[in-house]
């Protein structure tokens, strides 16, 4: 047999088990493939999943065709013979299109991951302080933040600060009086710009469901975007690990109508109003200070607060 | 040395890596699981309230780590003070928690939990009053917290002003302290960590490791079985 | 000068006819110095030490309050690894150079007790990795299962909270630094002077410290576990390590006393490799595992300080409590993620390129062919190593620091994927029209082809910063670096053994056992690891001891697979003692029928390797040539004689 038919052969076998592969993981695994269609972001996240997913499907089977086929039909029984010819010679024209190829696919997949990156405006990563991709009325949503009296209404972003701590992620609503809670409800149909820091070490708030993960360190302000589209619940959990009850430090959220979130977060800042006057003014990062058994870098059980910036429990309350 | 005995000696050699295993495992890895459990299912007849009496201490003053805060539970068939907080509890019924807390305390870091949440009514009572939320910026503060995460169940536990606070645990009630109780329904069958928010591991970074960060001392687990 | 880098004057039974004064480590018997004296050098070390620390520091108010003295620790590991070294001997000829007195003689102690000694034949020094090596694996291993052990039940609880963090951030450290030496350590120093005609390494002393270093670093990571182990995972993240127990200075000084022995291992292979090729011994010519190594050892060298500084900014920040990683000091949490990333993305090539090597060097043997494009496999491999060095910051997509370089790392991550893509161009062209004998190391080459290309494929998904967001801290990736490590650099290393071991202990691995080791471990890998990959999608974050209840299934079947996966190293184990040991059969000189330098030396090698520096005549591929000149001319008496070695 010569050359060309053993290309020829594995080509077909390669193509026709491709297309299986790729149209049953776009028709039938796509529309389920993680993280759901729940939010912008998460529709993103899993459009690029699948879209990668129809490039790494032929690569594999590319390899594995081609390695079965070497297995199954170059196979010596008994001492063999030096392979000679031309099977020998390293072709120098298989070299430069392997090269070619893979050259050509990396760039692509760098430049599609990119662009997906851009106007996603950030794919529901976080950004940090400084975010450079925003979706429109992020930068009023931060500005609103500031006025604790501002409510929320259906059109426009709506900022939460998610403060991680060992070991439970708790919610910070600023513009309604800036309540805290450890219930996550969030409107539907809305711009959500998440606000994530830390009162000790880094965690990291994942909500699986709305495509969103950013790192909650100390002393940074790392900012996140999505926009709901469906309503549900949806699971965060933290994934950094953070120490003993790592694991355990998840809770469910919910989208609810906006008509629903409005009079949650109305119910919800008029009960927690007496405790709400006793934390610190609304900020982007707190500094961990005196605690319970009183403050310092190691505590030592004596009330040493070394900081005059702005402190969660410090004796200098909202009003 | 035979054939036999080459296999012979690779047997006991592996026999004794074995036995190395488990005593490592015995030695360094298990203490802490629940095999130790305290059991509240046959303390009160079905349907009726479990009661749970603990203190916390501010030093535990026995065991590995006597300076560690911890929280003791009072055995319910002795009446002794143990250092156990893995709790075996029926599911769907009401829990009454009296905590005698014997430590100082003061301001939080959080002052989210300051704020009675998840308990039936969602109040606790404090040395006979009712509170829902502590001011941990005024007077002796907040000592400890008794959270339950996953049930959204949150209990602060004032701190004590006097000075002469408990030394080392078990305390007595003739040491000051404060005497707080609520309650709480327990949900299905499953196992629900809690822990204390307040960061009370002294000499720790950020207060939050040595005892905070081992089980047996300021957390544990619900084990809730039908 | 004093190992055979001239031909010994004479040697019989251990003893020397030179009139030297022979170094108190090589004198035979029990009263010289040997892992006996390096035991006790090391506790009494540790001893010495944490008293020093309770004398310095157990005023301090954050020793009382706490009740656990870091300092007292430190000390106490720094005094032991330096007891442990002064023990065994590594110090004598430093110290005999510092004071100024003439170093003794060292010779090579002949007989088993050779293996149990500060010995600077790099032959010995191979085997004694072989041990060490495999002893880091087996305990490694013993950690996973427990791992899986915990992760059976979502909600029952074998371990305690943080007794399942300890056991997991002990298994991914103890891992990682078994991976970092598992190929450099064993198979680079036996086989690279064999390979490129050297009779030694460049700095024989230096290669000892870094196997003693190696073994002190096993006990330092081992006794994190005693004192409390630590809660961090092998990333050890910053404030939580500074939060952390006493069991966190064994991970951060096992860290810089493992990066000493890397350091050490990768200047020394580099400087061989670039200085001791035999005449006619060209780039061209270098074998593709000799290659490998060398791109290894430059990442091993260059990348390995980070960690050792990182190290050692971590322990000070325990010990002095400076602040370097704690924001509210000036420090930044970001600094330990940037530093160790920095050293911890070239680490994990230096986890991959061994492996490429050794398959390099399996496939021609086993099809009968040339290396297909081998220069671009060596280019792909250096290629490797440099782009490595430019993607650290793909570890932190969602961390919140700079967004505008994501952009730059997802590119470069990504062009990491075409050097890489050499090494299958030189596989699959290798095995073109091939004639493949399926012996025991060429189907852990092709396991490796298998398993590597999904843990790569699923890299791309991971570089991409869009998907990232999902998959970025969950089980996908954990699955990932799995298939890249175990199934990559594992399984070649495991091909590497059956392929050399005949060449290193001059006997054969059983066959038969070795198939059922190879079968059991191919698939129980893949059903361990390839569900991790779903569990991963559906939103199982790592290091957790709870998990959703609809995940029990696929966590099940990945223990149990798991189970029968260490199942199959038992398998392996019992191989090695049945067929070194139990039931030796004596090897071939050249049971595979390679043309490789290394096979070309006596059986077993003598201890200076070559009768006379080889002139190397052609590269060591030539299978296709039936009348192609031998690969060396090894001198008039042709292979050389050796006498007879136990």
């Amino acid at each position: 047999m010569n050359e060309t038919h053993h290309l020829r052969r594995m080509t077909t076998i390669w193509v026709i088990l491709s297309i299986a592969a790729d149209l049953l993981g776009w028709f039938v695994l796509g529309p389920h493939m993680p993280p759901g269609r729940m939010t912008e972001t998460a529709y993103h996240d899993q459009l690029d999943f699948n879209i990668l997913l129809m490039a790494a499907l032929p690569v594999l089977i590319g390899v594995w065709v081609y390695m079965g086929y070497a297995i199954t039909v170059w196979s010596a029984k008994r001492a063999p013979e030096p392979v000679g010819g031309d099977a020998a010679r390293g072709n120098r024209r298989a070299q430069a299109l392997w090269i070619s190829i893979t050259t050509v696919a990396t760039l692509g997949a760098a430049a599609f991951g990119t662009w997906a990156l851009v106007v996603d405006h950030g794919s529901g990563g976080g950004e940090g302080p400084n975010p450079i991709w925003a979706p429109g009325g992020a930068a009023q949503a931060e500005t609103a933040a500031f006025s604790p009296n501002s409510g929320w209404t259906p059109g426009q972003a709506l900022p939460v600060q998610v403060i991680g701590q060992q070991w439970k992620f708790t919610y910070r609503y600023p513009t309604f009086g800036g309540f805290e809670t450890s219930q996550l409800i969030l409107p539907d149909n809305a711009t959500i710009v998440f606000n994530v820091t830390s009162l000790d070490v880094i965690h990291s708030f994942w909500a699986y469901q709305l495509g969103v993960k950013a790192d909650a360190n100390p002393q940074v302000n790392d900012v996140a975007y999505t926009e709901t589209k469906q309503l549900g619940s949806f699971m965060v959990r933290c994934s950094e690990l953070c120490g003993i009850w790592h694991g355990a430090m998840y809770n469910s959220g919910q989208v609810v109508t906006p008509s629903a979130f409005q009079s949650w977060a109305q119910q919800t800042e008029a009960a927690n109003a007496a405790n709400t006057k006793l934390l610190p003014p609304f900020a982007w990062t707190y500094v961990p200070d005196a605690n319970g058994a009183n403050g310092g870098y190691y505590p030592n059980g004596k009330a040493t607060p070394y900081s005059s910036v702005e402190v969660y429990g410090s004796k200098n309350p909202a009003s | 040395m035979s054939k036999q005995g080459r296999f012979a000696t690779v047997i006991v050699l592996f026999l004794v890596a074995v036995g190395l295993v488990v005593w490592a495992v015995a030695a360094f890895l298990t203490p802490g699981t629940p095999g130790g459990e305290m059991d509240f299912t046959t303390t009160a007849s079905a349907g009726q309230p479990v009661n749970i009496t603990v203190q916390t201490v501010g030093a535990i003053g026995f065991g590995a780590h006597p300076t560690w805060v911890s929280y003791l539970v009072k055995d319910p068939t002795t009446g002794a003070w143990v250092q156990d907080t893995s709790w075996k509890l029926p599911a769907n019924t009401v829990v009454h928690m009296t905590v005698y807390q014997y430590d100082s305390g003061g301001p939080l870091r959080n002052q989210e939990w300051g704020q009675v949440q998840g308990t039936i009514g969602g109040t606790a009572t404090v040395n006979g009053q009712t509170v829902s939320v502590v001011d941990s910026n005024s007077g002796g503060g907040v000592g400890h917290t008794f959270a339950v995460p996953a049930l959204g169940l949150a209990v602060p536990l004032p701190g004590v002003s006097n000075p002469n606070i408990c030394g080392a645990g078990p305390c007595h009630q003739s040491s000051p302290h404060n005497t707080v109780s609520f309650e709480f329904k327990t949900p299905g069958p499953g196992t629900y960590s809690w822990q204390c928010f307040v960061p009370c591991g002294l000499g720790y970074l950020f207060g939050n490791g040595g005892p905070m960060g081992t089980q047996n001392y300021m957390g544990g687990v619900l084990d809730v079985v039908r | 000068m004093t190992i055979s880098a001239e031909r010994p004057v004479a040697t019989s039974g251990g003893a020397t006819t030179t009139t030297e004064r022979v170094s108190w480590t090589q004198r035979p018997g029990i009263w010289s110095q040997h892992l006996g004296t390096a035991i006790v050098g090391a506790i009494v070390g540790y001893l010495l030490g944490h008293w020093l620390g309770n004398a310095i520091a157990s005023s301090y108010p954050y020793v009382q309050n706490s009740g656990q003295n870091v300092i007292a620790v430190t000390l106490g590991e720094i005094f032991g690894v330096a007891g442990w070294l002064l023990g065994i001997g590594a110090l004598n000829y430093p110290l005999a150079k510092l004071t100024g007195r003439q170093p003794a003689k060292e010779v090579d102690v002949q007989g088993w007790s050779k293996y149990f000694r500060y010995s600077t034949n790099h032959k010995t020094v191979g085997l004694q990795y072989v041990v060490g090596v495999l002893l880091f694996l087996f305990t490694g291993g013993l950690l996973a299962m427990a791992i899986r052990t915990e992760l059976l039940n979502p909600t029952t609880h074998y371990f305690s909270a943080d007794t399942y963090i300890k056991i997991v951030s002990e298994h991914g450290t103890v891992m990682m630094m078994m991976a970092t030496s598992i190929v450099v350590g064993p198979l680079g120093n036996y086989l690279v002077p064999l390979m490129i005609g050297s009779r030694r390494m460049a700095f024989p002393r230096i290669e000892a410290f870094s196997f003693w270093v190696f073994t002190a670093g096993y006990m330092v990571i081992f006794s994190a576990l005693p004192l409390g182990g630590f809660p961090t995972g092998w990333t050890g993240y910053a404030p939580l390590q500074t939060q952390a127990g006493p069991g966190m200075i064994g991970y951060l000084f096992g860290f810089a006393v493992i990066g000493m022995g890397m350091m050490a291992a990768g200047f020394n292979m580099a400087v061989t490799i670039i200085n001791y090729r035999a005449p006619g011994m060209t780039w061209s010519r270098v074998p593709i595992l000799v290659w490998s190594l060398l791109a290894t050892s430059a990442l091993l060298t260059l990348a390995t300080p980070t960690l050792f500084a990182a190290g050692v900014f971590g322990l000070l920040d325990k010990t002095a409590q400076t602040a370097f990683y704690v924001n509210e000091h000036g420090g930044s949490a970001y600094l330990w993620q940037n530093l160790f990333w920095f050293f911890g993305h070239p680490e994990v090539y230096i986890m991959a390129l061994p492996g490429f090597g050794i398959v390099g060097e399996i496939l021609p043997v086993f099809t009968r062919k040339p290396l297909f494009a081998y220069k671009v496999g060596a280019a792909g491999m250096i290629g490797v190593a440099l782009l490595s060095f430019f993607v650290w910051q793909h570890h932190l997509y969602q961390s919140g620091i700079n967004p505008d370089m994501r952009p730059l790392f997802m590119l470069t991550t990504e062009l990491i994927s075409i050097p890489t893509g050499f090494i299958y161009l030189v596989g699959m062209g290798t095995l073109y029209k091939a004639k493949i004998r399926f012996e025991i190391p060429m189907l852990f080459a092709l396991a490796l082809y298998f398993n590597f290309l999904i843990g790569g494929v699923t890299g791309v998904f991971l570089s991409d910063v869009p998907v990232n967001v999902t998959v970025h801290g969950g089980f996908f990736v954990l699955s990932h670096f799995h298939y890249t490590i175990m199934g990559g650099l594992l399984f070649a290393f495991m091909g590497g053994l059956y392929y050399w071991l005949p060449k290193m202990t001059g006997r054969m691995l059983n066959k038969k056992i070795g198939l059922w080791h190879f079968w059991t471990m191919f698939v129980f890998f893949n059903l361990t690891f390839f569900p991790m990959f779903i569990i991963g999608l559906l939103g199982q974050p790592r290091r957790v001891f709870t998990y959703a209840k609809n995940l029990q299934g696929l966590n099940d079947f990945s223990s149990v697979s798991a189970f029968l996966l260490g199942f199959s190293f038992l398998i392996f184990a019992f191989n090695m003692v049945y067929s070194l040991w139990i039931n030796p059969q004596k090897a071939p000189a050249n049971p595979w029928d390679s043309r490789g330098l290394e096979w070309q030396t006596a059986n077993p090698v003598p201890s200076y390797n070559f009768e006379r520096i080889p002139v190397v005549l052609s590269d060591p591929y030539r299978y296709s040539e039936p009348g192609a000149p031998a690969v060396a001319d090894l001198g008039d008496a042709g292979l050389v004689h050796a006498a007879p070695q136990d």
